[in-house]
């Protein structure tokens, strides 16, 4: 059996959500992660959806985005954006999860442009980097998008080091880990700096090193992946049946 | 039964015409901060309050969309979207409108290259489905179909300038962008420590579009609006803006708002107009009414990706119709019934007795 790049990040994603977290849950790849936690080892995590939607058990059908019908149908409440972000900004939501364009050595994401080229923006990605206790980021690795750098700071990761973020007045936890097509990234708790932790399986460091646009930094005790399981796959399949997040 | 999808007979509100009353602006004490409509306040107004205010789109958007108009529209995020509207607007090329969201899915790129935008207020311009909003990279990096403006918001700071807007307040608090280069640029939003604590805030500025568009199940003839599913920053617009036109799937008797009150999202004496258009959120979903057409936005993106298919895109889907009934026809019954409930879950009725 094949498996698809997006499928192993859903299930890394997936695995770091713990049974007691109210989740503040993104689009696409974030939000089959949380359906396949809730589906698995984590059946009383909560997800909040910035659409207002609050959530206890898993979408009863496939779904696109985080309004399509499947998903409002059996939830807890249909509120407000402005009631979740409440929960997020009072501090009572544990795990938040975004993606963006472009990714810095310290976290920082920026998803509004990059040289002339306009990308969309926030949405509520820089409310999640800056308000959630701990924050997953997923993306696609690739050179042009994990730069030294990001030339705007959309979502606020660590800025440039050990303190910003209490000097700025952000109260959320910051980044805890970068999920990869090619493996995981944690962060260094005294020099605040993305170290590769742990490879997807048949990705060689050479790999990881080429598309990495800052001096990549190993952990002495490197982990592997492990593979999805097919319990996993099977559901990841039932949510995205036409793999129009995890890839076709 | 709502949504049906037979196409309904549309009427006009023969009884707003001839009379001009005077209405308050409900938000005059947050005028001051805000740039003034140039709509015409006393043609707006001489809709009767208690009365029909059921028009046609057409009637609707000639009345309440003027140009250089701040409307917030698309503002359930990526359900409920106003498309029938937006493409009438479209249609009959009202421009120079600042356009006020959160994430509008793709209904921004789609106004942005209709031609009509002279600026957006929002958190997110794009197409959910594929990412990028070509027409608004085209119109930001190329100025084309014209240049626009762009004030880049959060989700939650964007729907705390409409609530501070809707409670008749100079500005609003946050406690998230610290750091960014969101903060850096939006001249609306500065620090403000909190005099009792000294923690930090920021301050964003209040917001009071004009109108606010809203896509809505059902509303009665006055426009009370009920609304379910998801509601993004719905309540916030609808509070914070001037006046509120109200698309609907179905025109219902009084008697259907008043039986469940708590389901009320807009109150009709902010409604000037109330337009009957099924479908009319379509592509996107309405809960218990149609889903989300997957196809319609992958389509988009590949149709409106180059300017040359892009006008070709327009002229097809928009510019090219006469009205919504042209546009339902062009998907076609089998289109439509498939994005039909197929598995109803209706709501346990409650006791309002007493």
């Amino acid at each position: 059996m094949v498996i698809k790049p997006g499928e192993l990040m859903v299930c890394v994603a997936a695995r770091e959500i713990k049974n007691s977290d109210v989740v503040f849950v993104g689009m696409r790849l974030p939000l089959l992660a949380f359906l396949l936690a809730k589906s698995t080892h984590a059946p009383d995590a909560v997800g909040l959806f910035e659409n207002g939607l609050i959530r206890d058990e898993p979408a009863r059908g496939p779904i696109v985005t985080m309004c399509d019908p499947p998903i409002i149908t059996g939830a807890v409440a249909c509120t407000s954006l402005r009631e979740v972000m409440g929960y997020l900004q009072q501090g009572r939501v544990t795990l938040g999860f975004i993606g963006g364009a472009e990714v810095d050595v310290f976290g920082n994401i920026n998803t509004t442009r990059v040289d002339r080229t306009r990308l969309p923006g926030s949405g509520g990605g820089a409310d999640i980097a800056s308000l959630a206790g701990r924050l997953m980021i997923i993306m696609s690795h690739q050179r042009r998008r994990f730069v030294r750098r990001v030339e705007y700071i959309t979502s606020p990761g660590f800025g440039d080091g050990p303190g910003w973020r209490e000097a700025q007045g952000l109260s959320g936890g910051g980044p805890t880990a970068i999920v990869t097509t090619y493996g995981v990234f944690r962060f260094d708790p005294t020099t605040k700096r993305a170290v590769l932790t742990q490879v997807h399986p048949e990705v060689d460091l050479e790999t990881v090193r080429r598309e990495t646009g800052w001096n990549l930094a190993v952990a002495n005790d490197l982990g592997l992946t492990p593979l999805p399981t097919l319990e996993e796959l099977a559901l990841i399949r039932r949510f995205d049946p036409k793999g129009f997040w995890t890839g076709a | 039964m709502l949504c049906s999808a037979k196409p309904v007979p549309l009427r006009t509100a023969e009884s707003s015409l001839g009379f001009q009353l005077q209405v308050l602006s409900p938000l005059h004490s947050a005028e001051s901060i805000v740039s003034k409509t140039q709509s015409t306040e006393k043609e707006i107004s001489s809709i009767m309050p208690g009365k029909s205010k059921v028009m046609s789109m057409a009637e609707a958007v000639r009345r309440l969309v003027r140009p250089g108009a701040s409307i917030a529209l698309g503002t359930n995020l990526e359900a409920a979207i106003p498309f029938a509207a937006s493409q009438e607007i479209i249609r009959q090329q009202v421009r120079d409108l600042t356009l006020i969201g959160p994430i509008s899915d793709l209904l921004f790129d789609m106004m942005i290259g209709g031609g009509v935008v002279k600026k957006i207020i929002a958190a997110w311009v794009g197409n959910v489905s594929t990412g990028s909003g070509y027409n608004f990279r085209r119109a930001v990096e190329q100025g084309l179909p014209r240049r626009i403006e762009v004030e880049n918001h959060s989700n939650l700071s964007v729907s705390t300038a409409l609530e501070a807007g809707g409670m008749g307040l100079g500005f609003g608090l946050i406690r998230s962008l610290f750091g960014t280069d969101i903060l850096k640029e939006n001249p609306n939003i500065v620090p403000l420590d909190c005099p009792f604590t000294g923690q930090k805030h920021l301050a964003v500025r209040a917001l009071v579009p004009d109108l606010a568009i809203v896509h809505a199940q059902r509303a009665d003839e006055e426009g009370n609006a009920h609304v379910w599913g998801n509601l993004g920053i719905t309540p916030e617009a609808v509070k914070a803006a001037r006046h509120i036109l109200v698309v609907v799937e179905e025109v219902v008797p009084r008697a259907v708002i008043r039986a469940d009150p708590n389901r009320t999202l807009i109150p009709g004496f902010k409604v000037r107009a109330v337009v009957e258009e099924p479908w009319g959120a379509h592509p996107s979903p309405l809960q218990g009414c149609y889903g989300h057409d997957d196809e319609f936005y992958l389509e988009y993106s590949r149709a409106t990706k180059e300017p040359e298919q892009a006008e070709v895109w327009f002229k097809e889907w928009v510019l090219g119709l006469p009205h919504r009934q042209a546009y339902l026809k062009k998907l076609g019954p089998e289109r439509l019934a498939g994005l039909k409930v197929r598995h109803p879950a209706p709501s346990a009725p409650v006791e309002y007795g007493y």
